[in-house]
This record gives C-alpha cells, structure tokens and sequence, in this order.
C-alpha cells in the first residue's frame, strides 16, 4: 500500500471517528433521560404516589407559593399566598390563569422547589403540571394542586416555597 | 550537525512560494511553514482583540458603580473575550506550532493532506468575522457566557445564531486539523523515527489531536441542538416541551473539559522541548511523560460534571466526580515532578524561554492546586461562579498556555526567521508580564473567597481596592504585549543572524538536521536516523 493510500484510509477512518463523536452528542440525550429515570431525579412533572402515611401533627411546614409566567401572557396566580400543613397532611391549593391574549396559547408549567432538596418531600398526587394547557382568547381557569409533604422532611425544614413558572409550548397555538 | 542538509539558495522565488507572490501566496500556500505562520498571526490579533475587550472589562471593575459600558454589554464582552482567547488566540497557536514543529522534529516534507491544511486555517477568519458581525446585529452579541448555557441561548437575539454558526466553522477547523496532524504523525515520519523517539511535542500534539477529534464534534452537536431549539421546536433544552436546560451543560461539559487539556497537553509539550534544551540534559522519565499525557487525557473524560456541583446531582454522583477529578492530579504531578528531575543537576542557563518556561512551571501549579480545591464539593459550592475560578482559571491559561505560548516563540523564533530576538529585551517582556499578570490574576483569588460573583458589572465599596490592583494589573499586561510585538517584528527585521544551533541543550531534528533559517521545503528526502 502506498503512502497515498495509507493516508486516505486513516483520513476515512478518523472522519468516521469524528461523525460517532457528532451522534454521541445526541445520543447523550436519551441517555440522560434514562440516567435520571434510573436515579429517579428530575421527576418534576410525574405524579407521586403517596402510602398510607401517618400525620405528624407535632410540627408545621408553612408552603409559600409563587408563580411565573415566561414569555407567555397569561395571569397567573395563587389563590392564597402561603399556608400551613402538618407532614403527611393532604391539602389542595388554587392557582388561577387568565390567557390575556387574542390568540389560543398552549402552556407547561414547571416547579421548582426552595429549598432545592425539598422537591423530593412535595408529593403531586394531582398538579396542572402534569399536562400541557391550552386557553382560548381571554379564558379563566382555576387549577388546583393537591399534595402531601413527606414525614421523612428533614425536622429543621420549616418552610418550602413552591414556584410554577408557565413556559408556551412553541409551534402548539392553542392546539392541543 | 554532520548530517546539516545543504540549502540551495540559487533557487528563484516563484519555486519556493508556488507561483504566487503577494497576498495569493498566503492564500493559495499549502506549505506547513507558511499556514504555521498564518496560524501564529492570526492568533496574535485574536490575542489583540480578546486583550481589549478584558481592558475594557478591567476598566469598568476599576471602581464601584457602572462607568463605561452598561451590563449588557459587559456581558457581550465576557462572553467574546473568553470564546476569542479560547478558540481564536490559544489553541490557533498552539496548532501554529504543531505546523511549524511537527513535520521539522519528525523529519516528515511537509503535513500529509497540505491542501486540507490550508482550508483549516482559512476557515478561521470567516468564523471570526461571524464573531464580530454578531455585535452588529439586534439585541447585540450573545451575552450569555462563553458556555453558551441553556435556556439563556435559547432566548437571544440573532447574535446567537452567528455564534453558533461561527463555532461550528471552528469546530470543523479543529476537526480538520486534528485528522492532518494525526495522519501526518502516524504516516509520515522519518525511517527510524519509532514512536517513543518522538519528540514529547510531538506526542503531546498526537493525544491532543484525538481528544479533539473526540470532544469538537459533541461541542457542535452541543450547539446545533441549541439551534434547532431556537428555530425549528425541538425541545432539547426548552422546559414547555419536556426539554432539560441541565442537559446542555452536560454535554457542554463533555467537551468542556477535555477542552482544558486541549489547551494545555501542547503547552505541556512545548515545556517538554524547552527545560531540558536549557538544562543541558534529556527529559527525565521520557517514557512516564508519555503515560503520563495519556492518562490525562483518558481520565478528562470522566470528570466533566466537577463543573456542575450545584445543579443539584445526586450526592453519589459529586463524590464519583470529585474523586475522578483529584485523580488528574497524579499524572499532572507526575509531569511536574519530571521537569523539575530534568533540571536537578543540570547546566541551567536563563534565556528567555526558560524563564518563560520556569514561570510556566511555578504558576500552572499554583492554577492546578487551586483546582484542586475547587475539585472539592463542599468548597466548591461555596465559591461556584466567584472570582476564585476566574483566577483558577486564568493562572491554568495564561500562566500555562500563554507562557508556554511565549517559551515557544521566543525558542523557535531563531530557527524560524533566522534571526535572534532581542535577549535583554525578551527577558524585560518576560518580567512585565510575570509581576502584571499575577497584579491581575493573584488578588483575584481574595476577591472570590470573600465572595465576589464573576461575570457581574458592578460590586460593593468593600472589593474596591483588590479591584483596582487587578485592573492596573491588566493596564500594565496589555501595554507589555505591545513590547513583545515589537521584540517579534524587529527580529524578523533587523536581528542578528541566528547560529545554526542557538541554544546548545536543544536536539531535535529541526536543531541538528537543518539550517537556520530552514528552508522553504525541508526534509524532501527523510533524515537518516540512528
């Protein structure tokens, strides 16, 4: 084999090399989708399911709500600011939307949690955030958020602040 | 010395340069020497403008309070200075070397797809020009970090598209690049030159070129989902559609940190060429050098997620990462420890690359002890995004990279031109930029441990004075750069002719094997080795 030969066929390869590095970067993706399913992180939008849990009446958790819209013109507020429940306690909250816009507009609402690690001790048994919303043109809709905070929440946890942020699901329109 | 290959100095002009004189010779040259020297100067003006933008950012730290440029600017200019002196200054320089260098020290004609090399570096201008065009459009240019993180990207203005669109051109340059210089050093070396007789620089810019072959491509995927999210719905990062921002920073990451050691095995090969050429003796543990770079690179893929401490991973994943990333520190160690066994005895002497090369080995240290601290997670979430990193940083980048940037020109520039440079003159430029750089970078750590945030225009009264140290630091850093333009350009001028073999320690090919200046074409018949 000649020196011209030899060193087209390493330049093939290496090409090939650098192309399976381009697709691992996608295949990346689904890889951290599994990863965090496997670890059971970043279940933001999943319901949880809650046993038989026994409530601890000893100490109160104050719930402080907030709530945000991106880029979306929509109203979007708690109906009551704060509250307090005991561990292991059900309670629902409102949230209440107003589509400000003359267009039907399709939105996801995600959580986030302070402290960052309470998120795992906020049990969703039902959240307007496990589906996408879609609003007609000046419509008004009270959602409500039932849950239960975990009796496992670290004792000198006494406050967390639940935050909803309405991002528009692009290219939906209403559409849903 | 014996084997000096005469050169005939009776050949005309147009046989050396291919035909062209003028500015179509720099176009049009497939000659490894000619793109080395496109490379080097183009990365000199990079180093320019990536330079004034950091003055420009000094200037407004220089006091409390906004001053000059408002904040989105402020975050137009971290973000370009960091992606200009990354992809535009350092490692354009160090592939400048690599095609000056390689060839010479492995007694190869010329790069093995020497057309393929001149589109490699052609490509870079047009990815700078994207760079600048994006301040001129709405909105400006992207102010969202040279990470480009997630959804910050996903929200920008049109500026975001030219970034994008100019990091994949350069991402295709390294690319291309990185194919060359492997097939050049796996095809085309001299009979006789085995593997482990290769110079260290040559095997430190072997490795380089496979971790960018392996990391460029995930940094274009990165880049490319961010696209599609901002123009075509998909939803990789996009929260409404099920997308994760996180997700972004860790494939960034990916690349990301195999990316610092881009930056850095070829500086750790051009120190490998240096403190030995003045010590007087071979590199100690030659082979454990070797290893000791693969096991670098090898280990910079597991540690990426050290950069994401407070992104709420799970705990078992921090220690995984923090332990991973301590561990970097042995075959670091091990690189340190044997330059210093080489110069343990030696006939040391002082010119200015070895200074350059021993500031090099004193402050890459202190940058990678400082990393080493960050490595670890509890102290780490305390000085995440301070000016502690910032200062880790830029020890790891300017002291490292830069340095051993400037031990190269200042080792290489005799053989290269032909002439010396300056020595008193080098040895002053080496001295301003040590006290300016550290007036900039050491103060910078206090500032991160009593909390300043990094990337944020303004501060309270309380920074004001290590503020204004590190800004006339900068001031005084930018003005000696000018000196060492002048030390370059008035070599290529009016040096004195350089001897055959300058430096009396240096003994690789290009030293023994070929005159100075070396020819136009060289090694057109491969050395004899024994």
């Amino acid at each position: 084999m000649n020196l011209e030969q030899a060193n087209r066929r390493l330049c093939m390869r290496l090409a090939l090399i650098a192309l399976g590095m381009f697709g691992f970067g996608f295949a990346l993706v689904p890889f951290y989708g599994q990863i965090c399913a496997a670890l059971g992180v970043n279940s933001l939008t999943q319901r949880d399911s809650v046993s038989n849990t026994q409530i601890d009446a000893s100490r109160t958790v104050t719930i402080e709500l907030d709530s945000n819209t991106h880029d979306l013109p929509w109203r979007f507020r708690p109906l009551v600011n704060h509250l307090q429940v005991h561990p292991g306690e059900l309670a629902t909250v409102e949230y209440e939307i107003v589509n400000q816009r003359a267009a039907p507009a399709t939105g996801q609402a995600v959580p986030s949690y302070g402290p960052q690690f309470a998120g795992e001790y906020f049990k969703k048994l039902e959240c307007f955030c496990f589906t996408q919303q879609t609003l007609a043109p000046g419509e008004t809709r009270r959602m409500p958020v039932t849950f239960v905070v975990d009796p496992k929440l670290p004792r000198d946890v006494n406050t967390i602040t639940v935050s909803y942020t309405f991002f528009e699901v692009a290219g939906r329109g209403g559409k849903s | 010395m014996s084997a000096v290959i005469d050169h005939d100095h009776a050949h005309g002009h147009h046989d050396h340069h291919g035909g062209y004189g003028g500015i179509m010779r720099w176009i049009t040259t497939t000659n490894h020497k000619d793109i080395g020297t496109l490379y080097l100067w183009f990365s000199f003006l990079m180093f320019g403008v990536g330079g004034i933008m950091a003055v420009v950012i000094r200037a407004e730290l220089f006091s409390p309070g906004l001053q000059f440029v408002n904040p989105d600017f402020f975050n137009q200019l971290t973000t370009m200075h960091g992606l200009i002196m990354i992809f535009g200054a350092i490692m354009p320089a160090f592939v400048g070397f690599a095609n000056w260098q390689i060839p010479m020290m492995i007694g190869a004609p010329d790069m093995a797809f020497a057309r393929l090399n001149n589109w490699s570096f052609w490509l870079l201008p047009f990815a700078a020009t994207l760079l600048a065009l994006s301040f001129l459009m709405p909105g400006g240019a992207p102010g969202v970090g040279w990470t480009m993180y997630a959804p910050l990207t996903v929200q920008m203005g049109m500026g975001m598209d030219f970034t994008i669109f100019a990091v994949h051109l350069l991402g295709m340059s390294s690319i291309l690049g990185a194919i060359n210089i492997i097939t050049t050093i796996l095809n085309l070396r001299a009979p006789g030159m085995t593997l482990l007789r290769m110079p260290l620089f040559v095997w430190t810019w072997l490795i380089t070129a496979y971790l960018l072959l392996a990391v460029m491509p995930v940094l274009a995927g990165a880049v490319t989902m961010t696209l599609t999210d901002r123009h075509f719905g998909t939803t990789f990062f996009n929260a409404a559609g099920g997308g994760d921002p996180v997700l972004y920073q860790h494939i960034f990451w990916f690349f990301g940190h195999p990316e610092v050691y881009v930056v850095a095995l070829p500086a750790f090969g051009v120190i490998s060429q240096v403190i030995p050429a003045f010590s007087r003796k071979p590199l100690f543990g030659y082979a454990s050098m070797v290893y000791a770079t693969s096991a670098i690179a090898i280990l910079s893929f597991i540690v990426w997620a050290h950069h994401m401490y407070t992104t709420g991973i799970p705990v078992s994943g921090q220690l995984f990462f923090m332990y991973a990333t301590i561990l970097i520190a042995v075959p670091t160690g091990v690189k340190v420890f044997n330059w210093v066994a080489t110069m343990w005895k030696g006939s040391l002497s002082f010119e200015t690359p070895m200074l350059f090369a021993l500031g090099f080995l004193f402050m890459f240290t202190l940058g990678g002890f400082t990393g080493l601290v960050l490595a670890l997670v509890p102290v780490d979430i305390q000085l995440q995004d301070t000016y502690y990193v910032v200062a880790h940083f830029h020890y790891v980048m300017v002291a490292g990279a830069l340095f051993a940037a400037f031990a190269g020109i200042y080792f290489w520039l005799p053989k290269w031109t032909g002439k010396m440079y300056d020595e008193t003159l080098g040895k002053i430029h080496f001295w301003l930029t040590l006290v300016f750089l550290n007036m900039i970078f050491f103060v910078q750590h206090f500032l991160g441990l009593a909390g300043m945030p990094r990337r944020i225009p303004d501060y309270p009264l309380m920074f004001e004075t290590w503020n204004k140290i590190s800004s006339l630091g900068a001031f005084g850093m930018g003005l000696a750069q000018l000196l060492f333009l002048y030390i370059v350009v008035k070599c290529i001028r009016s040096g004195a002719p350089a001897p055959q073999k300058p430096w009396e320690g240096a003994d690789s090919l290009e030293w023994t094997h070929l005159p100075t200046p070396v020819p136009y074409h060289s090694f057109e018949t491969p050395p004899v080795l024994h």
